[in-house]
């Protein structure tokens, strides 16, 4: 027998991996390991299964609980999962053919899915109702209350009453501002102080109850949410993350966070509060309860319902899921996201919370036609988006950072409150900060028409005096020439002061421990920006009209251009810049904004914003916060370009130790237990014995904790010297040994393999298409090596020259 | 909630319950739109705004009129212009027909608050009077532990013993929940290991 060892000293002279195992010139005898499969003779006869291979969830789930589930912050085995998944469908349709009983639970089985989607529809629409009313309401309390009835907002309050006027539509002598409640005065300086005060003490007072309630029932509800969906739908698992407590709070301090006046979203944490609706609706449902990659299917559609229910856009919803949360999207998913988005959808709307059938504050209708040449303002305004974009990424990033390293994040009840005052003070002069976010795009986008009284309508005519918006003496739509009057002027400087203050804060407010999300700050950034663009080349065309450009279009007397669609256009390429979303965003703004008209304006812009943003990045925000958190998500849109073989990657590495391996039969329970306690390993390969290390499979180690535990509970007679059995038949033993622990029904035998000189890029590539979360490494025939997730994310990291050590997570 | 369900026992209790949930939706739906069938007088209107015209400045009217008769010769009332200019200024005139259900704000209103003055209630239970009924408990698992156990086993409660009356579970479950919820801070909020 020439079995010289894996590790002896046949080395071939000069080649470039002389150190590691090279075996090709040794011959080996293989005569004594392995048993011939012969299926008549030998010690142990094969039975060859007639119906192949043995169903993997009748082995996993006989009688031990715990085996199949995962440990919180472990990777989910998607190929595990999946066969799974296709096994019990498969006993199903098999055993449907015996009774009606059967056919009818097969019937069911099929449908639970769409009845699961209704569900998650439904219950998600409810609640973004409830949070969209609630809001409103809560807004407006920071201003004053509603005689007539506590519960309505100012609008609502003002709804039946004969006092409005033209000018101002929100008057009505039932609405009360504090000023007015406490003191009786409405007008003067006292009034103002009184305002600001209850102003500033309210948002504090809402804030401080937000992150209170965040830190005492459920510090998970806590951010955005799609950073941590993102990676749940990956494989990762967070326990809690999606739990009934997390939904409760989000939903409650989300209401509190927005109504606080901070300068944060609703829309992340409606993805978050959808994926917890789904969580929790998937436990009546044993097909998706047991199984996490069905269940991460049913996730992704709740994303798109997220969405959906936040803009009121279903299309765009499920293209969000494929295009940003999602990490496996099959075609099944596409069509049941989008029932269940507009189910959702359905849902809001019936509920109402407008009182004019709109599902979005901000759905505009204008259809004013564009001209070519406006390309170029469109495209200046995507570039803005685009840097914009980037240096919030870097900012943002630079800032969160700081609050996870440094003492700023040992006090998160007053960062949230500083924050909070510091925006209460700088919001409440302006107007244009005064009002809620969603407030003030609805106003930006709105094209001035005979109806509007806002500041920003007011132009002058030609006699020079302030005229409000209409001059029937100017033809048919009045509007005619609009130079501007001293409302817009005012009104300019006012949103000038508002970019700023807006650009400034959301930095420092997204990240912070309330639920935020960040796609209402940024286009309310994007929104003003366009419109003081849009404002600028009308007055210049006014001004201007025998110039070349403008003279084939702008003639006097028409107008040419509509400020609020520049304002659509910026809202749409700040928020690409940020997000770095491209076909989802452009879905998501026509869908709001009901024109087909408008779509190449938006495409250009998006795709401006979205080329300068990369060229300055590589990452979107939530990419970003994903490395910053350390999350093992292997991206899946970057591409693997270096040159690296699999043997670069593998563990064990030249210094280390050599790999921990379990045997096929010949270890005893005291030999296993050794293992499992002098290593950390989450799995083991077993392989046939340690010199000839050839593969048998792999097993877990939670697995393997579970079944020696139970075997040694409830099995008679184990003991430290029992054998640990993982082969599938018995071989000969001693009669009075005590009785082996049989661990064939736990080995996985098909692990994924690959050999040392596959290119990393395959690596990765199998990596993500089958949802790896390990791979052993062969060469010629014989186990070496293994290569896991991390190893992967760890050299991906030092590839990009980036510090290996920030992947966290197992 | 139990982690691990188990064998899967027969079909027969998992039809029903989807059954009893889908009837469980049913109702709520029901009850949902009963309760807004029944709409209050005020809450329809017809809003018609009426732009500035030669020298009558701007004005909204507003009146409770069905749908069909949501347009400006009904609900502009009195009419500013003299016969002859009404069709021209009812022209300049949008009218729109909008509805609105104050019982559903009104109820939405009252439970948000309902429930977030429970949580606050019971976040200050939690906070002030728990600690001085927990001192006399000597079943108590010592929740202050500051150990930096990483793989803290959520299996711990052996030494309790399983009682069975219903305030033992409830005792059992609100405290794992509690530790759950310690550990969920002490990764957010302390290591800084999630969600920063």
């Amino acid at each position: 027998m020439d079995n010289e060892g894996f590790y002896g000293d046949h080395y071939n002279g000069v080649s470039s991996d002389d150190e590691l195992v090279d075996i090709s010139d040794v011959s080996v005898d293989f005569s004594e390991d392995v048993p011939p499969l012969d299926f008549s003779a030998g010690r142990c006869k094969v039975e060859w299964v007639q119906s192949g291979s043995p169903k993997l969830m009748d082995l996993l789930d006989e009688n031990v609980p715990g085996i199949g589930t995962y440990e919180d912050f472990n990777t989910i085995d998607w190929v595990r999962e999946k066969s799974k998944d296709r096994d019990r469908h498969r006993e199903i349709t098999n055993k449907s053919k015996q009774s009606t009983l059967a056919l009818l639970l097969r019937v069911t089985d099929a449908f639970s899915g769409w009845l699961l989607m209704l569900l998650i529809g439904l219950m998600s629409g409810a609640l973004a109702g409830g949070i969209d009313i609630a809001a409103h309401w809560m807004t407006d309390l920071k201003d004053g209350v509603c005689l007539n009835g506590f519960w309505f907002n100012h609008e609502h309050c003002c709804w039946t009453s004969n006092e409005t006027t033209f000018q101002e539509r929100d008057k009505c002598p039932q609405w009360r501002s504090w000023a007015e409640l406490m003191f009786g005065v409405n007008e003067g300086a006292s009034a103002y102080v009184v305002n600001y005060l209850m102003y500033v003490c309210w948002a504090l007072f809402f804030a401080f109850l937000a992150v209170s309630l965040v830190r005492a029932f459920a510090p998970y509800a806590c951010g955005s949410g799609i950073p941590e969906i993102k990676t749940i739908l990956s494989g990762f698992i967070i326990r809690g993350y999606l739990g009934k407590w997390t939904l409760i709070i989000k939903t409650i301090t989300l209401v509190l966070a927005v109504s606080s006046g901070l300068s944060l979203g609703k829309e992340g944490p409606l993805v978050h509060v959808a994926c917890c609706c789904a969580n929790i609706l998937c436990h009546f449902f044993t097909k998706y309860s047991r199984n996490e990659a069905k269940r991460r299917e049913v996730l992704s559609a709740a994303s798109a319902v997220g969405v959906s229910v936040a803009f009121g856009a279903p299309i765009g919803g499920v293209l969000f899921s494929l295009e940003e949360v999602s990490y496996y999207f099959p075609l099944k998913t596409l069509w049941r996201s989008f029932f269940a988005a507009l189910v959702a959808a359905f849902t809001l709307r019936s509920i109402n919370p407008f009182g004019n059938s709109r599902l979005v504050l901000f759905y505009v209708e204008f259809h004013t036609p564009w001209h070519l040449l406006e390309l170029l303002p469109f495209i200046l305004l995507g570039i803005f988006g685009g840097l914009w974009g980037a240096f919030f990424i870097r900012a943002n990033i630079a800032w969160c950072r700081k609050r996870k390293t440094t003492r700023l994040g040992h006090y998160p009840v007053l960062e949230v409150l500083v924050v909070t005052l510091a925006t209460a003070l700088l919001a409440f002069p302006n107007e244009y900060t005064r009002m809620s976010s969603s407030e003030l795009i609805s106003e930006l986008f709105n094209d001035c028409g005979l109806m509007d009284s806002s500041k920003l309508c007011e132009y002058t005519g030609k006699s020079g005096k302030v005229l409000g918006n209409v001059t029937a003496v100017n033809g048919s739509n009045g509007l005619g020439d609009r130079p501007a009057g001293s409302g817009l002027y005012t009104a300019v400087w006012q949103l000038v002061l508002a970019l700023l203050f807006k650009m400034f804060i959301t930095v420092v407010t997204f990240g912070m421990k309330v639920p935020s999300g960040l796609f209402i700050p940024s286009m309310a950034v994007g929104a003003i920006a366009g419109r003081l663009l849009g404002v600028a080349m009308e007055q210049l065309a006014i001004s201007h009209h025998d110039w070349p450009v403008f003279r084939g279009w702008c003639s006097p007397g028409a107008d040419c251009i509509t400020p609020g669609l520049y304002a659509m256009v910026g809202a749409a390429a700040c928020l690409g810049g940020v997000t770095r979303m491209t076909v989802s965003l452009v879905v998501i703004m026509f869908e709001l904004t009901g024109g087909l008209e408008y779509i190449v304006p938006l495409m250009a812009a998006a795709m401006t914003s979205k080329w300068v943003a990369d060229a300055l990045g590589r990452e979107g925000i939530y990419e970003a916060h994903i490395r910053l958190n350390g999350y093992p998500f292997l991206e899946p849109k970057e591409e693997f370009h270096h040159k690296t073989l699999a043997v670069d990657v593998m563990r064990p590495q030249r210094s280390d130790p050599p790999l921990s391996v379990l045997r096929e039969s010949g270890m005893t329970v005291e030999d296993v237990e050794r293992l499992i306690s002098d290593t950390t390993y989450s799995g083991f390969p077993v392989v046939i014995t340690q010199e000839s290390q050839r593969l048998v499979g792999f097993v877990l180690r939670k697995d393997l904790v579970i079944s020696l535990e139970n075997a040694q509970r409830y099995q008679n007679g184990v003991v430290s010297v029992s054998a640990v059995l993982f082969t599938e038949c018995d071989p000969d033993s001693s009669p009075n040994a005590p009785p082996a622990v049989k661990l064939h029904s736990i080995l996985d035998l098909s692990p994924f393999t690959v050999t040392v000189h596959t290119p990393m890029e395959t690596v990765v590539d199998i990596f993500r298409k089958l949802g790896l979360r390990q791979c052993l490494v062969r060469q010629n025939g014989r186990l070496l090596g293994i290569i896991t997730k991390k190893d992967i994310l760890k050299h991906m990291a030092q590839m990009a020259n980036r510090d290996p050590d920030s992947i966290l997570f197992n | 909630m139990h982690e691990y369900p188990g064998v899967m026992s027969s079909s027969f209790p998992k039809i029903l319950r989807t059954l009893v949930l889908v009837l469980m939706f049913l109702v709520v739906i029901e009850v949902i739109s009963h309760a807004r069938a029944d709409k209050s007088f005020e809450d329809v209107r017809c809003k018609c705004i009426c732009p500035p015209y030669r020298n009558i400045s701007g004005h909204i009217y507003n009146k409770n009129v069905s749908q069909k008769d949501c347009n400006c010769l009904h609900v502009v009332e009195p009419m500013p212009v003299p016969g002859h200019d009404v069709e021209a200024y009812c022209l300049l005139c949008e009218c729109k027909y909008e509805e609105r259900s104050s019982n559903t704000i009104k109820v939405t209103i009252i439970i948000y608050l309902s429930v977030v003055g429970a949580l606050l209630l019971y976040m200050l239970f939690l906070l002030l009077v728990d600690p001085l009924i927990r001192k006399h408990d000597p079943y108590t698992m010592p929740l202050q532990n500051e150990e930096d156990s990483e793989d803290l086993r959520p299996h711990v409660d052996g030494a309790q013993g399983r009682g069975n009356t219903v305030l033992e579970r409830v005792e059992g479950a609100q405290q794992r929940w509690k530790k759950q919820v310690q550990e969920q801070r002490k990764t957010v909020f302390d290591r800084h290991k999630l969600l920063s």
